[in-house]
């Protein structure tokens, strides 16, 4: 409690790590004064597991698997932004049709990822019933995965020049009606999240993100577009198959919405993004080419390519949570990974916590909270700790606004060499 | 202590992520929605502790999260079971080479502690289902029946 002149006080209220409200393990102290929230300020380090560190003693191949533990709801996200980083390093390219094969793979899990949001999202403001709908019918598209992959979670599907299990033609049907069965359900969702008055009531206005601190804040992802931001790596610098595809911008304006940045122009971009994502994978689906899954069949071939292989390379890729980067460097007398370095896309959009949180109630802070679907196992591979006091550093808005500017033209940089 | 029939039918659960990637956590959460369902057995997720009966834990333990691990292991009131869920809470499974694990789970806990274990990278929510049958199968012990 600090005090002012012996009138004015404001309360802390510490929420986390260990908190109902929150899956993962993550600190946020609040400073209240009254109802309304004053000061927000993140604590993040408690899921550091160290994987940079440990990648770094792996060979490139067993990282693979490493790399999509970093966080266990977009595994194919980090799967592929390591493999592709990899493939630019050492100069191996995917066939056709793996890249179309990923296409498919990144959106299924964009669709199982925002439909899932969407049911935590209700459980923060109380509409368990939603909850449990979304859930049910995101096992539908779990369901699909597991048939191509082999597994629910964590698919191992990726490898160097490809990709390691083929969608065949008798896999089209499954795929067909498990996108239609999300198109037919679509209303239902829209009319739960968009036109039910008390949620409307809940969401509208809340947690405002405005254009301008967007992009001062360098958000990404869903969290940016909803202010009208049009921000989208799928379009601005396509990888695997999003060249060839038709594929816009999912801003609220493009649906007669207003760009307004709160929570609910949020959860509209992310409802119509599944719409989107249906879209693709039947594009991809109707335009696969014929071929070879992978570039790269034969394993001791590919490791021993890698072993004397020296270069950098960066993989990009819109996550669902928006824009994330893997950075990777071999180097010749290493057989390991040289230098591997993550970013993720939650790290960008913790710092558009803090003019979403300012001047809104202690009520709505789970829901404001989820709005950016944060990704703390994303996040926490990295902390600033003064070694000679063991305090901790804090950093400012700006300050970390200018860390990202100049962390990106040293990654630019590197590039250019 | 003698407990009542009625106790292991409702067993009451407090989930704590102890660093986890994320994947064990929604498969628990997919385990207690309408796919899986296991409220229908009685087992519900509490918000604290205090409430609990079984202590699920997921995630290879980080530096940070210790304490904290303990705290809440020590706050848990007899007779209670844990359950390690995912491959990284019983051996560290994938992050075994790092700096910032304190993990396993079983070597921080008191050596008395009940541990059941529900393997799997991730762990399928079927094999959760298991490892909540293993803890009623203790519990049924605790009290008696199987005796």
């Amino acid at each position: 409690m600090d005090e002012k002149d012996g009138e004015e006080t404001t309360y802390e209220v510490p929420i986390g790590p260990i908190h109902p409200a929150l899956k993962e393990p993550f600190l946020i102290k609040f400073k209240l004064d009254g109802e309304e929230i004053v000061d927000a300020d993140p604590h993040p380090g408690m899921n550091h597991r160290g994987i940079e560190f440990m990648g770094m003693h792996r060979n490139p191949v067993k990282v693979i698997p490493l790399s999509e533990r970093i966080c266990g709801i977009c595994s194919i996200v980090h799967q592929h932004m390591y493999t592709t980083a990899v493939e630019h390093a050492v100069d191996i390219v995917p066939t056709n049709r793996a890249r179309y094969i990923r296409t498919i793979m990144m959106e299924l899990e964009r669709i199982h990822s925002h439909v899932l949001w969407a049911g935590v999202a209700a459980h923060e403001i109380g509409f368990d019933t939603h909850l449990h709908f979304t859930w049910k019918i995101r096992e539908k598209v779990m369901d699909l995965l597991e048939k191509i992959s082999g597994n629910r979670v964590n698919y191992s599907m990726w490898t160097f020049g490809g990709v390691r299990r083929d969608i065949t033609e008798d896999m089209h049907p499954d795929i067909d009606e498990t996108l239609d069965y999300y198109l037919d359900l679509y209303d239902k969702l829209e009319d739960i999240f968009l036109g039910d008055p008390s949620i409307r009531h809940r969401t509208k206005n809340i947690g405002i993100l405005t254009e301008e601190d967007a992009m001062k804040l360098c958000g990404v992802g869903p969290t940016v577009r909803a202010s009208g931001v049009k921000k989208d790596v799928r379009i601005d610098q396509p990888y695997a198959a999003y060249g060839d595809l038709d594929i816009d911008y999912v801003i609220p304006s493009r649906y007669d919405y207003e760009d307004v940045g709160d929570v609910f122009s949020k959860t509209l971009v992310r409802l119509k993004e599944v719409v989107q994502s249906i879209n693709i994978i039947r594009q991809c689906v109707e335009k696969m080419p014929e071929g070879e899954i992978t570039s790269e069949p034969n394993m001791a071939a590919l490791l021993n390519k890698l072993k004397s292989a020296e270069g950098e390379g960066v993989g990009r890729i819109e996550a669902p949570r928006g824009e994330a980067m893997h950075y990777v460097r071999l180097v010749e007398d290493n057989e390991d990974v040289d230098c591997w370095k993550v970013r993720a896309s939650t790290y960008n959009n913790l710092a558009t916590y803090a003019p979403m949180f300012l001047g809104e109630q202690i009520a709505d802070i789970p829901i404001i909270a989820a709005s950016i679907d944060p990704c703390i196992g994303c996040m926490d591979r990295a902390e600033i700790v003064d070694v000679n006091t063991g305090e901790k550093e804090e950093y400012t808005d700006e300050e970390l606004h200018e860390l990202s500017v100049q962390k990106t033209e040293r990654m630019l940089g590197g590039i250019d060499e | 202590m003698k407990l009542s029939k009625t106790f292991d039918k409702a067993l009451w659960v407090f989930h704590l992520n102890s660093g986890s990637c994320n994947a064990c956590d929604i498969e628990i959460v997919a385990a207690i929605t309408p796919r899986y369902d296991t409220e229908r057995f009685g087992i519900k997720l509490v918000g604290t502790p205090r409430h609990a009966d079984v202590l699920l834990f997921t995630g290879p333990v980080t530096k940070k999260m210790k304490d904290r691990v303990l705290r809440v292991y020590e706050q848990t009131p007899e007779p209670k079971v844990v359950l390690v869920v995912g491959n990284c809470g019983s051996t560290t499974g994938v992050y075994y080479d790092s700096y910032g694990i304190e993990g396993p789970l079983d070597e921080l806990l008191p050596e008395d502690a009940n541990i059941i274990y529900a393997n799997g990278c991730p762990v399928r929510p079927e094999n959760i289902i298991n490892g909540v049958k293993e803890a009623w199968l203790f519990l049924e012990k605790v009290r008696g029946d199987n005796e």
